[in-house]
Parts: C-alpha cells; sequence; structure tokens
C-alpha cells in the first residue's frame, strides 16, 4: 500500500514539474490551440447525440451516416484544390440528404430501415470514392477525409463548429420531452398526437450535423465511436437521461482532451487516439460494474451461508 | 382546452361533464358509433356502436383474434379508422389527452435511461407544452398520480427494475397525470400473479372512485362476470352483445361470442362456466 502510494506521489511530482511541457506547450501553437477547442466542442456534442444514438439502437444509422457524406466533401474539396473551407457545408448538405433519403425509403412497408440505411449508405459512399479517385493526389486526400485531419481546422471551421454544436444542443435542450417520448414510446407520443414523423426526421437532421462537426476531427470512418462510446459507457452510469447525457459529455471531451495530448507527445494521428482513448474509457466503466456486479453477489451468498438472509431476493432480469 | 389544462388531478371530484355540454346524457362520457377499422383497409373491427358511462369499467371480452386490442387502437386513434368517437362530447380527434391507453408494452425498452417519475411525466407533454419545462402543477399531478397507485415511494426507480405488475400500474398512473377520462387497457393481467393482479383490480377501483371510465380487454372469463359493470362481447370484429353481465351472459350470446369454445349451465342463481383456455399457439397463428 505504501509502495503504491509512493509511486503515486512520484508521478504526481513528475507531472508537475513537467507540467509546462506535457500540457501547455502544445497549446501555445494557434494551430494547436484551436483544433484542441474544435475537439472538445466534437467530444460533447456528439456525447449528447450519441446518447439518442445509443438508447435508440442506432449505431448503424450513425456509422452509415457518417460514410454518406463523404459525396458532399469530395464535391467541395474538388472544388477549393484541396482547401478546408467549403468541406463542412459540402458535408452537412450531403448529411442532411442522406439522413432525409433514409427516412423517406423506410416509409415503404416492405423496406426495413437498416435496409435502407444499407441502400443510401453504400451509394453515397461508393460516389464519394469514385468522386475522389479523379483527384491527382487520391490517396492522401481520401485519408484525410477518411480518417481526419484535425490540424486542418481554420479560424473559420472553428467559428462554424462552435456555432452549429450550439446549435444542436439548443434544440436538444428545447425539444428534450418530445424527443425522449418518441424514443421510448412512439405509442404514446402518437395518442397524445405529437408529430411523431416531424420529431423522428429532426433527431436525424441534428445527428448529421454532429456528425460533420465532428468531421475534422476523427473523420468519417471512426465517427460512429465517438457517437456510441462515450454514451454507452455514461448509459452503464446513470438511470436517467439527462444526467447520461452529462456524462455522455463529460467523456466525449475528456477522451478529446486526453487523445489530443496522447496524439501530441506519442505522434499518432489525433482521431485514432481519441477513439482509443473513449474506448479505454468505456472499457473501464465496464470493468468496474462487472466486479462491482460480482462483490454484490458474492455478499449476497455469504450472508445466506451465514444465514442472516433467509432466501436471496431474486433480482428480476426482465 | 384551457379549461381542461387548468383541471389537477389532485382535484379528481371535479371531473365533472360541465364541459360536455352536447353530450346526450350527462352521465355518458364516450359515445361509439359505427365505428369500423383494422390495418391496410381491412375490417378487424366492424360497426361497433356503444356509449360508456363516466367511472363504469367495461370489460371487452372475445376468443383471441376477436378484434379486442384492435377495437382498443381504433378507439385511441392509432388505426385508420371510420365511424365516430366522442369522449364528453368533443370528437376524439380533438380531445387527445382524455383518453389514455396502456398497450401490452412487448415494444418498450425496460433498459431504458428513465426513472418511474420521468414515465408518468411524460404523460404531461401536452398539458406542459412544447419548449417548457414542467411546472408545479405538473409536478402534483405525477405525484397524485403516484400515490393514487401506490408507486409513490418507488418513484425513484429505474422502470427496468420494476416487477411486471408495477411496470402496469405505473403506465395507468401515467394516464392520470394525463388527466384522461376515458382509460384503456390492452390485457392488464397477462402474465402476472395473483398478487399484482389482486394490486391492479385496487387501482382499477380507484379509478372508479376518480370517475374514470375503464375499457379493458381480458381473457379471464370468470372474473368478468363479476367485476366489470358492463361487458362487450366481440367476435370477428362484431359486436355480439353490450351491457351489465346478468344481462349479456346468455348462452345464445357466448355461443356466438365463443362458438363451441365455451359452454354454460345455469344453477339456481348461478352460472357456471366452462371454457377452453387460450393456447398460445392458437394466439400466434391468429396474429399472422
Amino acid at each position: 500500500m505504501t509502495d503504491l502510494w509512493t509511486v503515486l506521489q512520484w508521478g504526481w511530482v513528475v507531472l508537475a514539474h513537467n507540467f509546462d511541457i506535457l500540457f501547455l506547450e502544445p497549446l501555445r501553437y494557434p494551430l494547436l490551440a484551436r483544433s484542441m477547442e474544435a475537439a472538445i466542442i466534437v467530444g460533447i456534442v456528439s456525447g449528447v447525440l450519441g446518447t439518442y444514438v445509443v438508447v435508440r439502437g442506432m449505431a448503424f444509422f450513425g456509422d452509415a451516416l457518417a460514410h454518406s457524406i463523404l459525396p458532399g466533401v469530395a464535391f467541395m474539396y474538388q472544388r477549393s484544390h484541396g482547401s478546408t473551407d467549403g468541406l463542412f457545408w459540402g458535408g452537412l448538405v450531403a448529411g442532411i440528404f442522406s439522413a432525409l433519403g433514409i427516412g423517406f425509403l423506410t416509409r415503404h412497408e416492405k423496406i426495413k430501415e437498416d435496409t435502407a440505411i444499407g441502400i443510401v449508405f453504400a451509394a453515397s459512399f461508393a460516389l464519394g470514392i469514385a468522386m475522389i479517385s479523379r483527384i491527382d493526389n487520391y490517396a492522401g486526400d481520401l485519408s484525410h477525409i477518411l480518417f481526419g485531419q484535425i490540424l486542418g481546422v481554420s479560424e473559420g471551421d472553428l467559428r462554424l463548429i462552435a456555432l452549429f454544436g450550439a446549435g444542436v444542443l439548443l434544440v436538444v435542450t428545447l425539444f428534450y420531452k418530445e424527443f425522449m417520448i418518441i424514443s421510448f414510446d412512439p405509442v404514446l407520443a402518437r395518442t397524445l398526437r405529437l408529430p411523431t414523423e416531424l420529431f423522428r426526421l429532426l433527431l436525424l437532421v441534428l445527428i448529421a450535423i454532429a456528425i460533420v462537426v465532428s468531421l475534422q476531427t476523427v473523420g468519417v470512418a471512426l465517427m460512429v465511436a465517438l457517437l456510441v462510446t462515450p454514451a454507452a459507457a455514461a448509459h452503464l452510469l446513470t438511470k436517467r437521461l439527462m444526467p447520461m447525457m452529462g456524462v455522455s459529455a463529460l467523456i466525449g471531451a475528456m477522451s478529446s482532451v486526453i487523445g489530443f495530448y496522447v496524439s501530441y507527445h506519442q505522434d499518432i494521428a489525433t482521431g485514432p487516439a481519441i477513439v482509443l482513448t473513449a474506448t479505454a474509457i468505456f472499457l473501464v466503466v465496464f470493468v468496474e460494474q462487472q466486479i462491482q456486479r460480482s462483490i454484490r453477489q458474492m455478499i449476497l451468498r455469504w450472508q445466506e451461508l451465514r444465514g442472516l438472509r433467509t432466501a436471496a431476493v431474486p433480482v428480476e432480469q426482465p | 382546452m384551457f379549461d381542461l389544462s387548468l383541471r389537477s388531478v389532485l382535484k379528481s371530484s371535479g371531473r365533472s361533464l360541465k364541459n360536455g355540454s352536447e353530450c346526450v346524457r350527462p352521465d355518458q362520457v364516450m359515445i361509439v358509433q359505427h365505428l369500423s377499422g383494422g390495418y391496410g383497409g381491412g375490417r378487424a373491427v366492424d360497426d361497433i356502436s356503444f356509449e360508456v358511462c363516466v367511472g363504469e369499467r367495461v370489460g371487452i371480452i372475445g376468443p383471441n383474434g376477436a378484434g379486442k386490442s384492435t377495437l382498443l387502437k381504433a378507439i385511441v386513434g392509432l388505426l385508420p379508422h371510420h365511424g365516430s368517437i366522442s369522449i364528453q362530447g368533443a370528437p376524439c380527434r380533438q380531445s387527445h389527452t382524455m383518453v389514455g391507453y396502456v398497450p401490452q408494452y412487448e415494444a418498450i425498452d425496460w433498459n431504458f435511461p428513465v426513472t418511474v417519475w420521468d414515465v408518468v411525466m411524460m404523460g404531461r407533454a401536452r398539458q406542459i407544452g412544447y419548449l417548457l419545462p414542467p411546472r408545479k402543477r405538473d409536478r402534483q399531478a405525477v405525484r397524485g398520480a403516484l400515490q393514487r397507485v401506490g408507486m409513490w415511494s418507488l418513484r425513484n426507480r429505474q422502470i427496468g427494475e420494476l416487477s411486471g405488475g408495477q411496470r402496469r400500474r405505473v403506465f395507468v398512473a401515467r394516464a392520470l397525470a394525463q388527466e384522461a377520462s376515458v382509460l384503456l387497457l390492452d390485457e392488464p393481467f397477462s402474465g402476472i400473479d395473483a398478487q399484482a393482479e389482486a394490486d391492479i383490480f385496487q387501482v382499477l377501483d380507484v379509478l372508479r372512485e376518480d370517475q374514470i371510465a375503464v375499457l379493458l380487454a381480458t381473457h379471464n372469463l370468470a372474473q368478468a362476470a363479476t367485476h366489470y359493470d358492463k361487458l362487450l362481447m366481440l367476435n370477428q370484429g362484431r359486436m355480439i352483445a353490450y351491457g351489465p353481465p346478468a344481462e349479456i351472459y346468455t348462452p345464445e350470446n357466448l355461443a356466438a361470442t365463443f362458438g363451441d369454445r365455451i359452454m354454460l349451465w345455469h344453477e339456481g342463481k348461478q352460472y357456471v362456466m366452462v371454457a377452453d383456455e387460450p393456447c398460445h399457439e392458437c394466439e400466434e397463428r391468429e396474429a399472422l
């Protein structure tokens, strides 16, 4: 025990002594500071929206939607000859179109939602790659879009990210109870005559915006991790929707910050570093919950053996 | 609508019919006329007319596939339907908060991060209105509703931590918070034990005190004979009979409703009824 304490103390001393180098130095470059801010906003916004993605079981939709913004991004990339300025708008238009397209296809009785998603997602992604393949520097450009290029966040990009991120959070707050009702109990939503379909489409559009906002941080391919992983960890820790959103946003932001520093010091691509950090946090939460559960069961059994408890109270598994 | 929103569940005695001036008779809360409806243009229920009085408990009985659930769904507006339904004198389309509906809820995700309190508060969505947080009035209504069904002490439980009977009581509380004057319950007794059943009957008595009419689809015929004010017998989507059990439990009506699946003896003042237990395979087959 004392050994552990000493190690922790020494660790703290080392951290404190090198605080400047470890944490402040990267932020001295305006470009890096900007990227960090963008990453934090992205972590919060996708953490909050990801809550709906997790409780509604829309992980596949999120992944597909992230991929299907590719043609919009590619189109603007081609037009601006490699600059990042227009990417946001291109992605936004393509994302909203895909979200509404999927929503429209599922209106047909014979097309299930995941089928519609599969069709739109693959077609859109193929179109995007086809467009990029006509650009000269094919491989490099594609990898920037697929895996993110956080250091390309410009002053204007950051402003857009902050603006749209705030917008998404505002709409989620304003329609909090309606989104909760259509997610938990669509039948109640219909008996109360709420415009269920409208709210469903609005939620799809909000997810599309969150994805485009996150595009430069983690890229198209890893986007779904930001939507799903922090929210899944938060789901394990909370039992109400609002706290789940808060915890999810916190984990998202933490992953962004930690991932950012890991990426800087270890020279890893930022997107994967953020995603791996989020995954590590999820695993810690998951394992902790499992251990807690088995300890609780062990105590119950011990009390039974000692005759402190007549019979185990059956925990109902619905 | 303004007048409605001011009423509180706590003042349930004020649940009179003063507003329903168009009502033919003052004690009628719901009038259903020539109701037909079903999925995809079909007629799973066909030309059904009946009236329900304030605080009445009506059991809907019939064999599997008779259209019991469909009738409830048509009344609450979940199915395309023809005919007219008026609640307290207003057409059903306008009176969305006046009908509470508790379906069988197989589709609910019980791991959803909501507590008992949150679920009951959902019933207040229309009264609260868009863009606004719940007010004191709404919190009082939720509290009152939870106390009425005996779930107040469990208000902070996550919804999945409850037993089957408790879950149903929570959804009844939600309809109470909604200030519904008619409550539709689809098979509330399926898959729960005797104690939970007794608890739900206690809640039904509370609803009667509050003058809330209840329409309840059920399988249990013996119980139907004694626990309801009126019965509605359905077979193949058509109404066979409607009235107090003592009047309509006749061999003719029962034969028309259940065919040869049921037999009835009349012994002095007592009925003896023998019914085939509904089997799950038939249920599934008819659902298809």
